[in-house]
């Protein structure tokens, strides 16, 4: 290949590249710089967006953390967060070791099945949902989407650990149960620790989901000191005739970046689980 | 004295204690998992499909039986009609786009440069972000006065009077029909795109380097290469890619929720957006079960494909 040919092919690609990155980018971009910016700067048409026509200010996020509920939303995301996740842990590792290895060959048709209960969206299901939670008296509790969200973690973590599990080899259980450890106990301290990568990825996408999820939020929780993040920004936040602009993106930037960083890391493991172990990433 | 039928029978009785508790501690494992799927994903479905022929409302908990009136009152709404319209519309047009963005985005990705890391994390982000999130600073950028695109567009002399875009300084994106619906796929790209990358990313690197060896020494170029050994490679992990991207679009809300409401008029309504203002907010449940029960038909076949193409996948 000519060195002219070779410059042109980078040319090319890196050309392609930084475009697609303009694009995944650039909304975060601009919520980042509107985070900073007076309203003088901000609501004149003829100024330039993607600078400070003024010097910066905090006073946004002052606004944001004082005088809204967003510390209040942050604090019901982490708890419905935190909660789902240790539920997920119980129900999903058993349930995933149990098909990976006890159930024999319907195993594997079992975990098919709860493979596609997660692609029931809630969106076919918040309806009904909506008429449990009235009915267990959960309605506008926090306590309603602790007990709902797991309806979309435990699949998919289950079939993600079964994955996991059985890529484990045998011959190490076995060997600890010829030494006298009981199938339980291998499990615990054979398997278990061999598939931390995997409880931590099972982890990281439960605690995304709960961020993430949106219509159950929407249906469920009522009053504004209840919602999460994901509604509680867009809904509690844009109400009203008066639009805190700076304030609404700054809250919208400052979780999603951090989440996003977490996430990126886990992504190839998550995705693996999606593509059913198709493609061994 | 111990006979040699006796120890058989203690071999016996100990191993199908091994085998009992060995049943038992799979079923007490999986039971959790069963009650919780069967409990608040099963029940919920079957009520779905039950709430579509009864009169159920938000404040009367009594439930009954009309049949399909249900589904004679949604499809005389336009407001319906539109939305299936656009479920479809939406859907599939961002699936195209994406597909092919994906494979573009995939095949640079897969040349190894440095700072590839942030190039990575950067496409990423959409995907990662909760949407609801994301989505809000699109609003900004879709600002009917604000808008950092028209001010772009404005500078290069394309918006404002006397140009070819027309003489008002604002497009106005969300407040017109072609282009609130040109917004909505946007965002929807922007936001599975990532998704659609990553799997293909992984079906690239899963190509064996001899085969894609062989074809430069047989003489293919980089583009017959890519569309001869490649794609053929790679179609199954690209059909899961984009049976997820289907079923992600089709039963997602929040993009025209936070950024149009369905509007201007209903214009970028979509099936489980409409199925949330007709069975939450305007209290009739069972209209509402009955427009998201669309949703079922394309999610079924969407999850049949989805086994299919992973199961030929496991199998080359």
């Amino acid at each position: 290949m000519s060195e002219w040919t070779r410059y042109l092919k980078r040319t090319v690609l890196f050309g392609g590249l930084g475009l697609f990155c303009f694009f995944a980018a650039a909304p975060f971009l601009i919520m980042l710089i509107n985070t900073f910016k007076q309203d003088a700067d901000l609501y004149r048409p003829q100024n330039n967006p993607f600078i400070y026509n003024f010097p910066p200010t905090l006073e946004n996020l002052h606004l944001l953390f004082l005088n809204t509920n967003y510390p209040v939303f942050v604090r019901n995301s982490l708890i419905v967060g935190v909660l789902v996740v240790l539920i997920t842990l119980v129900v999903a590792i058993p349930a995933a070791y149990s098909l990976a290895r006890l159930a024999g060959r319907w195993g594997e048709q079992a975990g098919i099945a709860i493979f596609l209960v997660y692609l029931v969206p809630p969106t076919l299901l918040f309806i009904p949902m909506f008429r449990m939670v009235t009915a267990v008296n959960l309605n506008d509790s926090l306590w309603s989407l602790v007990m709902v969200y797991p309806t979309i973690s435990i699949p998919f973590s289950t079939w993600l650990l079964m994955g996991f599990f059985k890529s484990i080899p045998r011959d190490l259980e076995e060997a600890a149960m010829v030494d006298g450890y009981s199938r339980l106990m291998s499990f615990i301290k054979v398997v278990m620790p061999l598939s931390l990568s995997g409880v931590v990825a099972v982890i990281v996408f439960t605690f995304t989901l709960t961020l993430h999820e949106f219509i159950y939020a929407l249906t469920f929780i009522s009053s504004s000191s209840n919602r999460t993040i994901s509604v509680g920004v867009p809904v509690e936040l844009i109400r009203g005739d008066v639009f805190f602009w700076q304030s609404l993106l700054a809250a919208a930037v400052l979780v999603a970046i951090p989440v996003s960083v977490i996430y990126v890391f886990f992504l190839d493991r998550i995705v693996a689980g999606f593509t059913m172990g198709a493609v061994k990433g | 004295m111990e006979t040699a039928a006796d120890i058989r029978t203690r071999e016996h009785s100990r191993l199908r204690f091994a085998f009992d508790s060995e049943r038992f501690l799979s079923t007490v494992f999986l039971l959790p998992a069963v009650v919780y799927i069967v409990l608040l994903v099963g029940i919920p479905f079957f009520l779905a499909i039950a709430f579509s022929f009864t009169n159920a409302t938000v404040g009367d908990t009594t439930l009954h039986f009309i049949g399909i009136e249900n589904f004679v009152r949604i499809f005389r709404t336009p407001q319906f009609r539109r939305a299936l319209f656009n479920s479809f519309f939406f859907t599939i047009t961002a699936q195209i786009v994406i597909i092919i963005l994906a494979n573009i985005l995939a095949v640079i990705l897969e040349t190894d440069f440095r700072g590839k890391w942030l190039a990575r994390f950067l496409i990423i982000l959409p995907w990662a972000t909760p949407i609801s999130l994301g989505t809000i600073g699109w609003l900004w950028i879709f600002d009917s006065k604000f808008s950092p695109i028209d001010w772009v567009l404005v500078r290069f002399g394309l918006l404002g009077p006397g140009t070819i875009l027309g003489p008002s300084k604002h497009l106005t994106f969300l407040g017109k029909e072609g282009l609130a619906m040109a917004a909505v796929i946007v965002v929807q790209i922007w936001r599975t795109l990532p998704l659609a990358t990553v799997i293909l990313l992984a079906g690239l690197s899963s190509i064996p380097q001899d085969l894609l060896d062989q074809a430069e020494v047989d003489g293919a170029g980089f583009l017959r290469t890519h569309f001869q050994v490649r794609i053929p490679l790679i179609m199954p992990i690209m059909s899961v890619a984009l049976l997820f991207g289907v079923i992600f679009t089709f039963t997602d809300m929040v993009v025209p929720f936070v950024l149009t409401r369905g509007g201007p008029v209903y214009y970028t309504q979509v099936l489980p957006l409409w199925a949330w203002f007709k069975g939450i907010e305007g209290g009739s449940l069972g209209e509402g079960a009955a427009i998201a029960l669309f949703l079922f038909p394309v999610l079924l076949a969407a999850a049949i494909f989805i086994l299919r193409s992973a199961r030929r996948a496991e199998v080359s």
